[in-house]
């Protein structure tokens, strides 16, 4: 088979950090591969350098014989190599119609002409949504659409120069499984045409239905690569974790006094009813797909949605919070995931950032005792590690890490009954995460503490038990000791029969 | 001084020094410019715009925005006169209705804004065209002063009572005799009030929070509806405070009065931003951004700078402080002590 791109002793730092160190990988025409691998193993890093984001420190990459070095993203482009990204509505213009999104390229394109004609333009985007099997009324506008529709649009846009290679990042992350179907026959199609599709995803059920390889990532280099007749898909995440989970040895905690209760929960129509208990010093982890319903539980939990039946309880008292406010009063505290845009305040230094929640101890008669204030962030900066210059330096000064290690030590500042952190370990480094999970598991006693993450190394480093959830239920339940890896990646993705 | 501390040294003092450049340059060009009955005249000039400006720095601080505090400050003028004029009522009840109004207006524009889910701006300048109108209907349109015919045989007999007059014309002995005038006093009160309120509080805190990350302030539990009304309730009040005070001034419910007073004193609250390198809504900031117009005005008027150059200047003076805030800002990294 042709190759269309290949990649030798690609290198790549940030900084101090070596993000990639020298990555050898070949992708080649009429095939999809997966490219597998643990937060910060470099996935993004590598897409970004093929997709013109990064220019590459060392190495060489040649697409169809031809040297290649683009400048931007739209170099890489013109040049063939198309990617679609995770977040979906970076690809379409929601409030122009199908045909209008389909044909943006060729009006964006110098010389194309004053006058759009409407008439021509809905013939020739007709014709491409038909090439890709899409039947869908082009006068519809985008943001009327489904999502995967959506996403398809995206891809065929991304299809109107003839790409040599198309990436997609983490395509299926928002959408159903009835969806996801109808994007996996749109790559047999391009697959079929001879694109090479480079294709980079968690999800075991993605992964068994279109991989025709699978190369994993682990620290900046290829870990593994599985090919045709030797699709080892436990192999694939045993590459992809590899040494990692021995590092952190955690010696799970006997429990004995319950805090948190859910009785009979029921996340989503039709999911069974949950029952749980979160025990005094103990760290769960709750770990599943995106859709899985864990980002729902928090929320829960947390006082922002209510469940469609069953009840919480807390020490041993009924808990039905409707709010943030009532949920913090009544000693649950939640950090939330994707800490710019629910977290940080961008406006604020690094005390008062800490403090937000606990404003009211931090003053008298209203007014804010700024030295107390001081005195906590200071002090948590020293215990939790947060590398700056002094607790009054503005929040957007900091590393993600240490933005990360502030907004969890937010909540560190008074003691609670039950913790929940939402992806905690998001965007963040390896060193500042091992950081954060030795505090909070130092910390654990005189609370419980629930860690709500997707990616299953995360939870086997920082918990005592490990819940696992797949379409609004729960799927396994382990002790941190010695787990049958295999069978817990099986119920992640929801296939525990198959496995 | 390397480049960046030279940068930094300019966003942070650069306005306050333009500030006392100017105020020398005037000193020595403007024969009489610098005494005190003229730094008085230039604090009275702004202390009504200047209390409009503070409170819709906390409108800005919440991340919002109030359109309608000029038409609060006239309908409070307009229902001053009227209680006082017409419905011969006295001076501490006139007040009382002011500031409920304008408690009212704020209250609705706050619902409007956090439980109707109108965009800040669209709300508020419904309600300014909505209290313009509303202002007219009772005098059919006409000015309100003692004397006017209220039917075929009647004329409005009540007159504005001396108290009422004594907040907008009387002056304070300091130093010299009958130097600083009401108005003054309450601009300056009201400013170290919502200085300390927005700066040296909680709530202040939690408000500039709502103002930069709402989401992350609502997800530690801060009641941000609650906040957002009551920083529409401050506006609101401030504004009918600054109408009383036009109203007490003028003596009369003039209708064309205060057409000026919502954009000068948004332009003093958005130079406001510019002043020790904030780059974001103050109270400090905004008490200069008024003093810097007021102070620029004076001093032209004293050169006999022709009345119709006046807003061209503080347009000026506005683009100036945007892109000291904007530009100068954004070169510098963000976040920072309040």
């Amino acid at each position: 088979m042709a190759k269309a791109l290949e990649i030798s002793g690609l290198e790549k730092s940030f900084g101090r950090n070596h993000v990639l160190r020298g990555i050898d990988l070949v992708l080649r025409s009429r095939e999809v591969t997966v490219l597998m691998g643990a937060n910060g193993a470099g996935k993004s890093t590598l897409v970004k350098v093929i997709c013109g984001y990064h220019s590459a420190d060392g190495g060489s990459l040649e697409l169809a014989g031809e040297p290649f070095h683009p400048q931007d993203a739209a170099d890489a482009i013109s040049k063939g190599v198309v990617t679609v990204h995770q977040s979906i509505d970076d690809g379409v213009i929601p409030d122009l119609d199908v045909a209008n999104n389909l044909m943006l390229d060729r009006l964006a394109k110098p010389g194309s002409g004053l006058f759009v004609r409407e008439r021509k333009m809905r013939r020739e985007a007709r014709r491409i949504a038909e090439s890709m099997g899409l039947h869908l009324d082009v006068t519809a506008r985008v943001a009327d659409l489904e999502v995967a529709d959506r996403q398809m649009i995206a891809i065929a846009r991304a299809m109107v120069g003839d790409p040599k290679l198309l990436i997609l990042d983490e395509p299926t992350s928002s959408l159903s499984a009835t969806e996801a179907d109808r994007l996996f026959s749109l790559i047999d199609r391009l697959r079929d045409q001879g694109v090479a599709i480079l294709y980079i995803s968690h999800r075991m059920s993605d992964i068994r239905r279109i991989a025709d390889r699978i190369v994993t990532m682990r620290d900046g280099a290829v870990s593994g690569v599985f090919e045709a007749d030797n699709l080892d898909y436990e192999g694939a995440v045993t590459a992809m974790l590899g040494h990692r989970m021995t590092e952190v040895d955690i010696d799970p905690v006997a429990v004995d006094t319950p805090i948190l209760q859910l009785n009979d929960i029921v996340l989503r129509q039709g999911a069974a009813p949950i029952d749980a208990s979160f025990h005094d010093g103990e760290v769960v982890a709750i770990t599943g797909l995106l859709g899985s319903g864990k980002t729902r539980l928090a929320e829960i939990l947390f006082g922002l949605a209510e469940p469609l039946a069953g009840r919480l309880r807390l020490d041993g008292k009924p808990y039905a919070p409707r709010s943030a406010r009532e949920a913090v009063s009544s000693g649950v505290f939640m950090s939330p995931k994707d800490r710019a845009a629910n977290a940080v305040i961008g406006a604020f230094d690094i005390a008062d950032n800490m403090t937000l929640p606990f404003l009211e101890a931090f003053s008298r008669l209203s007014f804010v005792k700024t030295r107390a204030q001081r005195n906590a962030a200071d002090g948590m900066i020293d215990r939790i590690g947060v590398v700056c210059q002094s607790a009054e330096d503005g929040i957007g000064t900091l590393s993600g890490g240490n933005q990360q290690k502030a907004m969890i030590a937010r909540w560190l500042l008074k003691p609670c009954r039950a913790l929940l952190l939402d992806e905690p370990f998001q965007g963040v480094d390896i060193g500042a995460r091992r950081d954060i999970g030795r505090h909070i598991r130092q910390t654990a006693k005189g609370r419980t503490t629930i860690v709500f993450v997707a990616e299953i190394d995360e939870a086997l480093e920082i918990a005592d038990r490990i819940v696992i959830l797949n379409e609004g239920a729960v799927a396994g339940e382990h002790i941190n000791r010695d787990i049958d890896l295999t069978r817990m990646v099986a119920e992640v993705s929801g296939q525990q029969d198959a496995a | 001084m390397s480049g960046e501390r030279l940068l930094n040294f300019a966003i942070r003092y650069g306005f306050l020094i333009l500030l006392i450049g100017m105020v020398l340059f005037f000193s020595f060009a403007a024969n009489g410019f610098a005494s005190p009955r003229s730094a008085v005249f230039v604090l009275q000039s702004v202390a009504i715009t200047g209390i409009l400006a503070l409170g819709v720095t906390c409108t800005l601080v919440v991340d919002g925005f109030d359109l309608s505090i000029g038409a609060v400050a006239t309908s409070a003028l307009m229902l001053s006169a009227y209680s006082m004029v017409i419905l011969e009522q006295s001076a501490f009840t006139a007040i009382v209705l002011c500031l409920l109004m304008g408690a009212f207006v704020g209250l609705v524009n706050g619902i409007l804004i956090v439980k109707f889910r109108v965009p800040d701006l669209l709300a508020t300048l419904g309600m300014m065209f909505l209290l313009i109108g509303l202002q007219r209907i009772p005098t059919q349109g006409n000015s309100i002063a003692t004397g006017m015919s209220l039917s075929a045989d009647s004329v409005a007999e009540g007159v504005f009572s001396p108290a009422f007059l004594w907040l907008g014309r009387h002056r304070f002995d300091l130093v010299i005799e009958r130097l600083v005038p009401v108005p003054v006093v309450i601009f300056l009160v009201i400013a170290l009030a919502i200085w300390a309120f927005l700066s040296l509080t909680r709530h202040g805190r939690l408000m500039y929070a709502i103002g930069s990350n709402e989401r992350a302030a609502a997800l530690v539990g801060t009641p941000v509806s609650r906040y957002k009304i009551a920083a529409y309730m401050i506006s609101g009040v401030t504004a009918s405070i600054g109408g009383i005070l036009l109203a007490a001034r003028l003596g009369r419910g003039d209708i064309a009065s205060g057409t000026n007073l919502l954009l000068d004193s948004v332009a003093a609250a958005l130079i406001g931003f510019a002043v020790l390198g904030a780059a974001r809504p103050n109270a400090f900031g905004t008490v200069v951004g008024a003093l810097f117009v007021g102070i620029l005005l004076q001093g032209m008027t004293m050169m006999n700078a022709p009345y119709y150059t006046q807003d061209f200047v503080k347009g000026a003076v506005l683009v100036v402080a945007l892109v000291f805030t904007f530009y100068l800002s954004s070169r510098r990294g963000a976040g920072g002590k309040v």
